[in-house]
């Protein structure tokens, strides 16, 4: 629960006492925790626990019910924390009549993008090789994994809070998100990453947040 | 690194709902077709009389015209909301006002537009007299994007509502009230030659100040609609 590396920058994700209740009925918390970069969060805790809203609230998409939090030493939401901060949820927002080389490109019209690779090389290195110009419609469940993690890889973002990037993938596509998120820490990045426990990023995890349903 | 710049995520914004809207072009075929059929009911339920289609071309063109375009008004967020587009939208680093502004302008262009090339056919059809045509034409290409601002503004309030179809229009149609008053009065003077310019003064006025603040409180509304 405490941080490892770097200890001497501020967390990249530090929550005191954060807890989210709907309708006076408890979601999660309270929650301590902090992530900086070059570390792996894990969030686990059973389905209904509140990890997908523990996520949503870091992202600034609902306000916490009590304690605070900050995201790049910013309040969730604000600007500088949706400037340095990539999401992948359950929706993954790709357009399904449009190709997934054009879902990509929107991405980066919107974020922006890293100097490398392109577009094209990291649908490659997804594993997507030939369905560049296929519409989303027409890729499996876990291809269309592939093409939110092959956009999420090409933002710039420093922080990625990942709603169960396992879901849907084969074996090869778990090795693969595990080997985006140890490079997105070696590179100074950091990642919340939720799972239900069945699948999961082992080494290098520097804080678990666990969730009691 | 490079960041995404204002204007790049406007094109990319507009660029992305022109695509869509190609890739499937029969659908926004459908508020023309509805505009025509519409437009032919009322010759068949009024009779065949030319003095008194004439007199009334002005506004059932008008009203056809907007009454089309809320057909394609529930749509604009239903998409982006089902497959998770908008939240991709609301966590982008951009202003959302901006990318709405884009989304707003797509629709215009998507749904308008064609609405504008097939009025003129359509009033010449109820039989118009040519002095007002132009008039008619200039009073729809003012009324059409503050129609279409208002709706998408009100489409953002009742994104987190299923079926909000009925409730759209049951909010709308009252705020299109004015919008027909200026601009059927306008073509209406023209077909009495009298001078017409006023009222659409008055149309480009509010549609000046509604693309300044609807972008604005489209944003506000729809964060607000999608608090959950």
């Amino acid at each position: 629960m405490t941080p490892t590396l770097a200890s001497s920058t501020p967390p990249m994700i530090e929550a005191r006492g954060l807890g989210f209740a709907r309708r006076d009925e408890g979601v999660f918390g309270p929650l301590d925790f902090a992530l900086s970069g070059g570390g792996i969060g894990l969030i686990e805790g059973d389905n209904g626990s509140g990890k997908t809203t523990l996520l949503r609230v870091l992202a600034g998409l609902l306000r916490p019910s009590f304690g605070t939090a900050r995201v790049l030493g910013a309040e969730p939401g604000s600007e500088t924390a949706r400037e340095g901060t990539a999401t992948m949820g359950h929706l993954l927002g790709l357009k399904a009549d449009l190709s997934a080389l054009e879902n990509l490109r929107i991405g980066m019209g919107l974020y922006g993008h890293k100097p490398t690779p392109g577009p094209f090389a990291m649908l490659t290195q997804v594993g997507l090789e030939g369905y560049a110009d296929e519409p989303v419609r027409s890729l499996s469940a876990g291809q269309k994994k592939r093409v939110a993690l092959a956009r999420l890889a090409l933002l710039p973002a420093r922080l990625w809070l990942l709603d169960e990037p396992y879901a849907n993938l084969d074996r090869h596509g778990i090795n693969l998100v595990n080997d985006l998120l140890t490079a997105h820490a070696a590179a100074g990045g950091a990642a919340l990453v939720t799972s239900h426990g069945a699948v999961s990023f082992h080494q290098g995890v520097t804080c678990t947040v666990r969730l009691a349903a | 690194m490079s960041a995404a710049s204002l204007g790049g995520a406007f094109r990319t914004m507009l660029v992305r709902d022109l695509l869509l809207a190609w890739r499937r072009r029969g659908d926004a075929m459908l508020p023309v077709l509805y505009a025509i059929i519409v437009a032919t009911l009322f010759p068949f339920a009024l009779g065949p009389e030319h003095a008194l289609l004439a007199r009334i071309a002005g506004g059932v063109v008008l009203v056809t015209v907007l009454l089309a375009m809320l057909l394609a008004l529930d749509n604009v967020f239903r998409g982006d909301l089902d497959d998770g587009a908008l939240e991709q939208m609301l966590l982008a680093p951009q202003p959302l006002s901006l990318l709405l502004a884009a989304r707003m302008l797509a629709y215009w262009l998507v749904t308008a537009l064609p609405l504008l090339l097939v009025a003129p056919v359509l009033a010449y059809m109820l039989g118009l007299e040519p002095a007002a045509q132009p008039v008619l034409l200039l009073a729809l290409l003012l009324a059409t994007p503050l129609l279409a601002l208002l709706g998408i503004v009100l489409t953002a309030l009742t994104a987190g509502t299923r079926r909000s179809g009925m409730l759209l229009s049951l909010m709308l149609l009252p705020l299109a009230v004015p919008i027909v008053i200026f601009a059927a009065g306008a073509v209406g003077a023209a077909q009495q030659g009298l001078p017409w310019v006023a009222p659409l003064a008055w149309l480009a006025a509010a549609l000046a100040l509604a693309l300044v603040l609807a972008p604005l409180a489209c944003a506000t509304a729809l964060r607000i609609a999608l608090d959950t």
